[in-house]
Order: structure tokens, then C-alpha cells, then sequence
């Protein structure tokens, strides 16, 4: 089993990766803060995988605060002052 | 194998298109609302899949519960935030993809 | 099936340490400062998830709240007060053939180098190094707390963690110097969505830190990760429109601020006079002592992170009402 939750984690981590591509390519500021929220989800997903997988129940506490954390970082992110323009970025 | 670990791999295999579907719908969306239907909801849904997978693999109803309570706070705060998100985009002057 | 599992992880260690560098990379090359301030969140997240695979779920917990939590809204903060989005964005300075050649050129001999002589020392070094593992267990019982991490950082090691302490406070005292608190968010109307969110959110983070806090004596946890999470929930107060009444914001808050401080430097010097050595805590009392040390902690630190986020001083001219309307939480209603 412990090889199943690897080899699931270990997918999840590559979509963490492909995500990457939208942090990246915007093309607006939400766009990107998106895929943080993206992130954080299927962190939250990895975290309790590797929890089971090792048996230490430390690491679902992490997951639990990622959950909460990842809103506070969005609740941040709209009710900051900036106003969000849509440009293309140039890489 | 135990009927148990046949079902949590079941669940875990299923899980993993919603995961795969989430991050391709960010990706290839045309348009940030689109991109928010695909990130709310095919993920949260992933990992409720998850969730479920390793409740039957819990040793005592205190785990299914932390689990399970883990899952609802990311569905309920991942809704809101959808929400919040999409409304701070529309003040701000985004318009909907149109075909 | 020892092999497979021990595949795995290589496989998944190997990518997330790709990603994490890779992000890096990424992050500090950013022409666009939002680009860079997501991926630095994401950079956060990556990194605790680094730690969970060290092994070391305490540093995971506070990379969690910290990194990824305080820090990222920190910078968003401030992005937001630097202005439009364009003035975020830079362009491109041309460079020479030279200048480009170099910063490859460097990376490609420094980074290979640098990773052979890591592999080649790896493989002197034993399977496991034990490190001071041994002599933590060997004390753990008359140190006043169940777990390896909380002994080493409230008794064996205290001394760092008051001054640790003390650094927060020294941080926070420049920043207060520099300028009074401005406003954090807009004044647009709050969507009834997010008030809702925040009054579930926030009962959930103070349990939760409550819970971290108290976990600390016999698992992964502890005052500051604790500290850190209330933050973010004071942080989210914030955002929703909570403001202090005026008349906490003097005396009050700056006992809050100091208090974790000043109690742990009385029981320092009072441990100093009464035995020789500060911070030699008397064996019957020394759980005791640590519980109290990290609960007025927990406080400082939460509410120092959060005005470290708020980043200014309060404002020098505030009236205090005559009646006490201001205590309840100011909200914005249209």
C-alpha cells in the first residue's frame, strides 16, 4: 500500500509541476494566483498521502494548515489595493 | 488483498483524473472564469476521492473525522475564495472569454 | 517490495527538488514582480513539502505558516502599496555577448562541481548520522517536555530562542520606525461571502493554533508555529475590516507585543539569581515553566507577525471616544 500512496503522490506532484506553466504564462495577475491555489490543494492531497504512507499523523496537521493558509493567501490576494489589469507579460 | 485495499486503491486510481483534469483545465481554459471551474471543482473533488481512500484505511473514527473535517474546511474555503476571486476580477474589468 | 519504495521516493525527492530549484531560478529571473511573489508562495508550499520528506514535520509546519502564509501576504501587501501592476513589471535590459555568456558559463562549471564534491563527501559520511539524536533522548525526561524538538528549543537551547525573540521585537521596532501603519486593503464594500468565510476561518485558526500549541509537549508543534498560524488568522481579521479600538492600540498593544519577550527574560534572570546559570530551569517546575514561556509566546509572536504585515507604527493622533462604541469591529456596509 505504502507504494500505492508513493506512486499517487508522486503523480499529484507532477500536475504540481505542470501547473508551474500557468504561474509562468499569466497572462493576468489572478491567473497566477490560481494556480497557487491549485497548489496548495493538491499539496494538501500529497501531504496525506505521505502522512499514511510514513504513518506519522504530524504531517495531516501540516496539511491542515496548508487548507487554512491557502485561503488567507487568497483572501489577501483580493482584498489587496491593486487593481488588476489584464497585459500580456513577456517572458 | 484485503477487500479494503482493493477499494482505497480503487479510489485513489479513480482520484486521479479529477487531479489530472483540474491542472490540464488551468492550462488550457481559455479564460480565468473557465480556469475556476476547473481548479474548484475537479480538485476538491480529487481529493474528497483521496479523503475517502484512506478513511477505510483509518485505525479509529477520530482519523475519519480529522479527515473528513480536513476535507469540508478545503471545500468550503475553496468555494468562497472561487467566489471572491471571480468577483474581484469581474470589479476589475475582466470580460468573459466569448467563442 | 523494499526496492520500489525506496524508487519512489528517490523519484519524487528528485522532482521536487527540480521544481523547488527550477522555481527559484524562475522567481528571482521574473521580469514581472506579481510572477515572482506567486511563485514564491508556491515556493513555500514546495519547501514544506521538502521538510515533511526530511523528516522534520516541525520546520514543515512553521515553512507552512510562515513561508507560504506570513510572508506571502506580506508581499502581496506590498505589492499592492507600490502601486498599478505596470509599475511591477520591468523590461529587459540588452546585454552584451559577455554579459549573457557568463551567467551560463558560471552555473554550468559551479553547479556540477559543486554537486560532485557533495556526492563524493555523501558517500564518506554513514548510512544515518545520528547527530545529537542520542543525547536528546537520553534527557528528554528531566527537560520538561515529551518531544526531542520542544526540549532542545525551550530548555537545552532557550537562550537562542529568547533572542530569537528578541530579533522578532528588534524587526518589528524598525519597522514601526519607518512609517505609520497605512491602510492595508481597499475600501470597497466587503462581499457577505468573505465576512462568512472569516467568521468560519477564524474560530477554526485559533482552535487549531490552540491545538499546535498544546501538541508541542509530545509531537510536532510549538509556540511559534502556533504563533504563525494566529497570525495569519489576525491577518485575516484585518482584511475583513477588524481594526483595533483606539484605545488598545497603546499600552495594550505593546505589552502584547513584549510580553512573551519580558516573561521569558524574568524567568531568565530570576533562574539566574536564584541558581548561578539563566535558564536552568528547576527540574519539578521545568514543564510548567516551558507551558507558560510558550503561551505568552504564542501571543507576542502572533501579534508581532501580524503587524509586521500591517508594516507601521499606529497612528500617533488617535482620539479616543468618549463612549465605547469603538470596541465592537468596525464593518463596512453599503
Amino acid at each position: 500500500m505504502t507504494d500505492l500512496y508513493l506512486g499517487v503522490a508522486l503523480f499529484l506532484l507532477l500536475t504540481i509541476a505542470i501547473g508551474l506553466v500557468r504561474v509562468l504564462r499569466g497572462p493576468t495577475a489572478t491567473d497566477r494566483m490560481l494556480a497557487a491555489q491549485l497548489f496548495g490543494t493538491t499539496a494538501v492531497a500529497i501531504l496525506l498521502l505521505l502522512g499514511q504512507a510514513s504513518g506519522n499523523s504530524a504531517i495531516w496537521d501540516v496539511a491542515l494548515i496548508f487548507a487554512l493558509l491557502t485561503a488567507v493567501a487568497a483572501v489577501t490576494f483580493v482584498r489587496r489595493k491593486d487593481v488588476d489589469t489584464a497585459t500580456e507579460t513577456k517572458t | 488483498m484485503l477487500l479494503s485495499d482493493l477499494l482505497t486503491a480503487l479510489l485513489l486510481f479513480c482520484s486521479l483524473p479529477f487531479f489530472l483534469a483540474g491542472t490540464l483545465g488551468l492550462l488550457r481554459f481559455p479564460d480565468l472564469y473557465c480556469r475556476l471551474h476547473a481548479l474548484t471543482k475537479a480538485d476538491n473533488l480529487g481529493l474528497g476521492l483521496v479523503v475517502l481512500a484512506l478513511m477505510i484505511q483509518a485505525d479509529s473514527w477520530q482519523v475519519v473525522i480529522r479527515l473528513l473535517l480536513t476535507w469540508l474546511l478545503i471545500l468550503v474555503a475553496g468555494a468562497t475564495v472561487a467566489h471572491l476571486i471571480a468577483r474581484k476580477a469581474q470589479q476589475d474589468g475582466h470580460q468573459p472569454w466569448r467563442h | 517490495m523494499a526496492t520500489l519504495t525506496m524508487e519512489l521516493t528517490l523519484i519524487f525527492d528528485l522532482i521536487l527538488l527540480f521544481t523547488l530549484i527550477s522555481m527559484a531560478w524562475l522567481l528571482l529571473a521574473s521580469t514581472d514582480l506579481f510572477r515572482a511573489v506567486v511563485l514564491f508562495i508556491a515556493f513555500g508550499l514546495l519547501l514544506s513539502l521538502a521538510w515533511v520528506r526530511l523528516g522534520a514535520a516541525d520546520v514543515a509546519l512553521a515553512e507552512a505558516a510562515i513561508g507560504a502564509g506570513i510572508t506571502g501576504a506580506l508581499l502581496l501587501v506590498g505589492l499592492g502599496r507600490l502601486g498599478s501592476a505596470e509599475r511591477c513589471r520591468f523590461t529587459r535590459v540588452p546585454l552584451t555577448f559577455l554579459q549573457r555568456l557568463s551567467a551560463p558559463l558560471l552555473i554550468g562549471i559551479m553547479i556540477p562541481s559543486i554537486t560532485l564534491i557533495l556526492v563524493l563527501e555523501l558517500r564518506l559520511l554513514a548510512d544515518v548520522a545520528p547527530g545529537q539524536q542520542g543525547l536528546v533522548n537520553a534527557l528528554l525526561d528531566i527537560s520538561g517536555s515529551g518531544h526531542g524538538v520542544t526540549a532542545v528549543l525551550m530548555n537545552f537551547r532557550a537562550w537562542d530562542t529568547l533572542l530569537e525573540k528578541g530579533v522578532l521585537l528588534l524587526a518589528l521596532i524598525t519597522i514601526w520606525s519607518l512609517d505609520q501603519a497605512r491602510p492595508l486593503v481597499h475600501e470597497d464594500e466587503i462581499s457577505p461571502q468573505l465576512t462568512g468565510l472569516a467568521r468560519l476561518l477564524l474560530p477554526i485558526v485559533i482552535i487549531v493554533a490552540g491545538f499546535v500549541l498544546w501538541q508541542g509537549a509530545h509531537a510536532p508543534g510549538g509556540a511559534f508555529q502556533a504563533g504563525a498560524l494566529l497570525s495569519a488568522g489576525i491577518l485575516l481579521a484585518t482584511l475583513v475590516g477588524y481594526t483595533l479600538p483606539a484605545r488598545r492600540q497603546r499600552l495594550s498593544l505593546r505589552l502584547l507585543l513584549t510580553a512573551g519577550f519580558w516573561v521569558f527574560l524574568l524567568i531568565a534572570a530570576t533562574t539566574l539569581l536564584t541558581s548561578g546559570y539563566p535558564l536552568s530551569y528547576p527540574q519539578p517546575l521545568a514543564g510548567g515553566l516551558i507551558l507558560l514561556i510558550e503561551l505568552v509566546a504564542t501571543a507576542s509572536i502572533a501579534t508581532i507577525l501580524a503587524a509586521v504585515v500591517v508594516g507601521g507604527h499606529p497612528p500617533d493622533n488617535l482620539s479616543v471616544p468618549e463612549d465605547d462604541s469603538s470596541a465592537s469591529p468596525k464593518k463596512r456596509r453599503k
